[in-house]
């Protein structure tokens, strides 16, 4: 199919190189003879590994994207983030305590955001990044878990912040406070690792191990299924 | 925004909603599913295998481009190599680094031992990342762990190895309280219940997720908690090759850094592999959801060093892979979508399937849809699926879920204007796991002393085919498993001079049964999809 499409223009890393139109940025950079080992991961929009910066011929403004994600557009001009230096904190999470002084100890850049909006800018992943900064400062542990959770921590708000903030590992801090510390306990859980400690379920088991083919066949198909959507339907 | 040919049909799917809200497919008798799977499963095309020539597994049928690799030549030169002067000396070195890496490391440095691990790509660059629809654990009152085994028996067709499931079980509960007191994030109701679904083959709702992150939320904790506890990784830097000593035992591996093609010998007393799967070889030219890295380097590894594989002829296609837009072809489209309701229908806007039916069934039955029953839509590429019907979703569960609880599929599609609230998903069958591997006992230990395995390089856990959400948590359960046990050993083991020998050997057994000249290089690394142009020779630096 690929040889009947279109043709159009793109710049890689300012070579000039005609691709089929519909391929991505990073199918595009494979179909002009680049192999990937950097800036390649999932392929699929999960990993953050193919952060990528373009612009066009004629319009200087740089965008930000996944190459795996983001479809070529003539004039393209494409260079890769193979990798940017980054702060992280080290932690034992065991001894931090889920609160906004903490979270300013750990990450004390914070202070100097001035909002300027870059970091928000950048997410290839459309999220409120400043937003979630701003929540940081004022110890919203919670907010920033929800603003931030579809974070692929590409590592582009850090890379473009004019501040030298790193939003994306100070947002990981904070997920990770808020499911050890502030989430709501499942008592369930607990109870369940309770019974199987005590061996409540091992004769249960262990008959179904001992149990021949066809009786684990008409057991399988016998057993009762509960309805998929039971708690909705009202 | 899908081509106007395709409005047709859409129609139809729109027009069919009403009565497929109260229309229930009922599920496949065993009889009715073995020839569905007989008739239509691509694991049960013969002209798609080949019997392997050399190895422990000589005469073990597998997919032919898994039997290239794993009667491939190595890629080093033993006379050149003194695995006797290493570059790095450990107790445990773990190979790959997804959920299952990741798992046996943080457990192998709670034991107290020197760890190291070694990547092909970045740390973390994984299959797990991708995993969105949830890990599984028995934990809600009207379920139990004897359910669950007896679920993932069913699935897996009964062939998977009783032991390995027992613990897979049992340890699941342990596993999320594990992961949630490093900070995973799992979507709870306000009481702090566990906010579960089913899945395909599950008789009880026992997904555990994070929106439709699972695994990325999963895997980026890991990841940040190796980093906290300063454990040493190499990344870009796969193995090549496992050392031996002179008593049969692990001894090491020599790895490739793959910028800059030095070669690193590192000795270790215990080596975990968790290289996971094998999309990117496109077994039958499938399209894949699996990453970059994804091809087989594990078990190409272990099966040189005299490990055993097991099921290595069965494939998991997922059923639900995109077909369109053309830029997204092969990739997941998540299970949680069937999960949370969403039916699949023809091109007429009929049922043809009970949408939770196990993976092998609804692929298999979508493949007959499309093939033999002609009632599938073809892309403007010449792709072939059927609707997926996302917008049922919503009216079943009402407005808004679909936003909530599919953010990432929202997200990814709408990059192409189309908008899965309203439209329905073109879909079809996806290469996505490999149910067999490494053959491992309850401490993710090989036939090889010294040689651990945990993860989707493994086989026996899930039979001949994997549930949903019981990937997630194979990885943390044998992860921890092997983790620990391979500290233990490390502590004992009484260490004897390393050697190449078996490379030696190999290759002679492979010039022997005149295969060299015959097979490529292995393990594979990475796959090629530089276009190949006429008249553009490659020259090498």
């Amino acid at each position: 199919m690929a040889e009947q499409a279109r043709l159009i223009d793109i710049y890689i890393m300012g070579r000039h190189c005609q691709v089929p139109e519909g391929l991505t940025i990073l199918t595009a950079l494979e179909y002009s003879g680049y192999r990937m080992i950097r800036g390649c991961g999932c392929r699929a929009g999960f990993c953050g590994a193919c952060a990528t910066i373009y612009n066009f011929k004629n319009d200087p403004q740089l965008r930000y994207d996944l190459a795996c994600q983001k479809t070529v557009e003539p004039d393209m001009y494409l260079v890769q983030v193979p990798f940017f230096p980054a702060i992280k904190a080290t932690y034992d999470l065991e001894k931090v305590k889920p609160t906004g002084e903490k979270i300013l100890a750990l990450y004390p850049d914070l202070v100097k955001c001035f909002g300027c909006n870059t970091c928000t800018k950048t997410c290839p992943q459309e999220l409120e990044v400043m937003w979630f900064v701003s929540d940081a400062l004022r110890g919203d542990i919670r907010e920033v878990a929800d603003k931030s959770f579809d974070c692929l921590m590409c590592g582009l708000c850090a890379a473009r912040c004019p501040q030298g903030l790193v939003p994306y590992n100070m947002a990981l801090l904070c997920r990770r406070l808020y499911g050890r510390y502030l989430a709501p306990v499942s008592q369930h859980l607990e109870d369940r690792i309770a019974e199987i400690d005590s061996g409540k379920f091992d004769a249960e088991i262990e008959a179904l191990m001992k149990a021949q083919e066809t009786e684990l066949r008409s057991m399988y198909a016998g057993r009762d299924m509960e309805p998929a959507l039971e708690q909705y339907w009202e | 925004m899908y081509p106007a040919y395709l409005e047709e049909s859409i129609h139809l799917v729109e027009d069919t909603r009403v009565r497929r809200l109260i229309e229930t497919m009922p599920p496949l008798a065993e009889v009715e599913k073995t020839l569905l799977l007989r008739q239509y499963h691509p694991d049960y095309i013969e002209e798609s295998m080949r019997q392997l020539q050399v190895g422990v597994n000589r005469g073990d049928s597998t997919p032919v481009e898994l039997a290239d690799l794993l009667e491939g030549n190595p890629r080093i030169d033993p006379d050149t190599i003194d695995p006797s002067r290493p570059d790095y000396n450990v107790d445990v070195l773990v190979i790959g680094c997804g959920g299952a890496g990741a798992s046996a490391a943080l457990l192998a440095h709670e034991e107290g031992t020197r760890v190291l691990i070694a990547t092909k790509l970045r740390l973390g660059d994984a299959n797990t990342v991708g995993a969105q629809a949830g890990t599984q654990a028995a934990d809600r009152p009207n379920d139990s762990p004897a359910i669950h085994y007896l679920d993932t028996m069913g699935g897996g067709h009964f062939a998977n190895i009783p032991e390995l499931v027992e613990v897979l079980v049992k340890d699941a509960p342990s596993v999320i309280k594990w992961l949630e007191r490093l900070g995973v994030n799992w979507d709870k109701d306000a009481d702090g219940s566990m906010h579960e679904l089913s899945g395909g083959g599950t008789s009880r709702r026992r997904l555990h997720s994070a929106r439709d992150y699972t695994g990325l939320e999963e895997m980026r904790v890991l990841r940040d908690e190796l980093r906290n506890k300063k454990i040493d990784y190499l990344e870009f830097a796969p193995a090549i090759e496992l050392i031996l000593d002179d008593r049969g035992q692990i001894a090491g591996a020599v790895l490739m850094n793959l910028e800059t093609d030095e070669l690193i010998v590192v000795r270790a007393r215990a080596v975990i592999i968790t290289t996971g799967g094998i999309g990117r070889l496109h077994i039958q030219d499938f399209p894949t959801t699996n990453h970059y890295g994804a091809t087989a380097d594990g078990l190409v590894l272990a099966y040189r060093a005299g490990a055993r594989l097991i099921f290595i002829d069965t494939m998991q296609y997922h059923p639900t892979g995109a077909v369109y837009p053309l830029q997204i072809l092969g990739q997941l489209v998540t299970e949680k979508v069937r999960t949370l309701g969403a039916q699949l229908v023809n091109a007429a806007g009929e049922q043809f399937v009970m949408p939770l039916e196990p993976r092998d069934i609804v692929a298999s039955a979508i493949i007959r849809e499309c093939r033999e029953r002609q009632r599938g839509l073809t892309t403007p590429h010449g792709e072939v699926g059927v609707w997926l019907d996302s917008p049922m979703i919503d009216i079943i569960r009402g407005e808004g879920t679909i936003t909530r609880e599919l953010p990432a599929m929202v997200r990814q599609f709408r990059r192409h204007n189309i908008d899965i609230t309203r439209e329905p998903i073109l879909v079809h069958p996806t290469l996505h796991y490999q149910n067999g591997g490494i053959m491992i006992d309850t401490d993710g230990a090989t036939n090889v002393p010294g040689l651990y395995a945990a993860g989707e390089c493994t086989g026996g856990v899930h039979g001949r085919n994997r549930l949903i959400g019981n990937s997630t948590l194979d990885l943390f359960v044998f992860g921890r498993r092997a983790g620990w046990a391979a500290a233990q050993y490390a502590r004992q083991v009484k260490r004897g001079s390393p050697t190449l020998d078996h490379v030696r050997n190999w290759q002679q057994e492979l010039e022997r049964t005149d295969l060299a000249g015959k097979r490529p290089v292995s393990p594979r690394l990475l796959p090629n999809y530089i276009r190949r142009t006429r008249g553009h020779a490659r020259q090498e630096l």
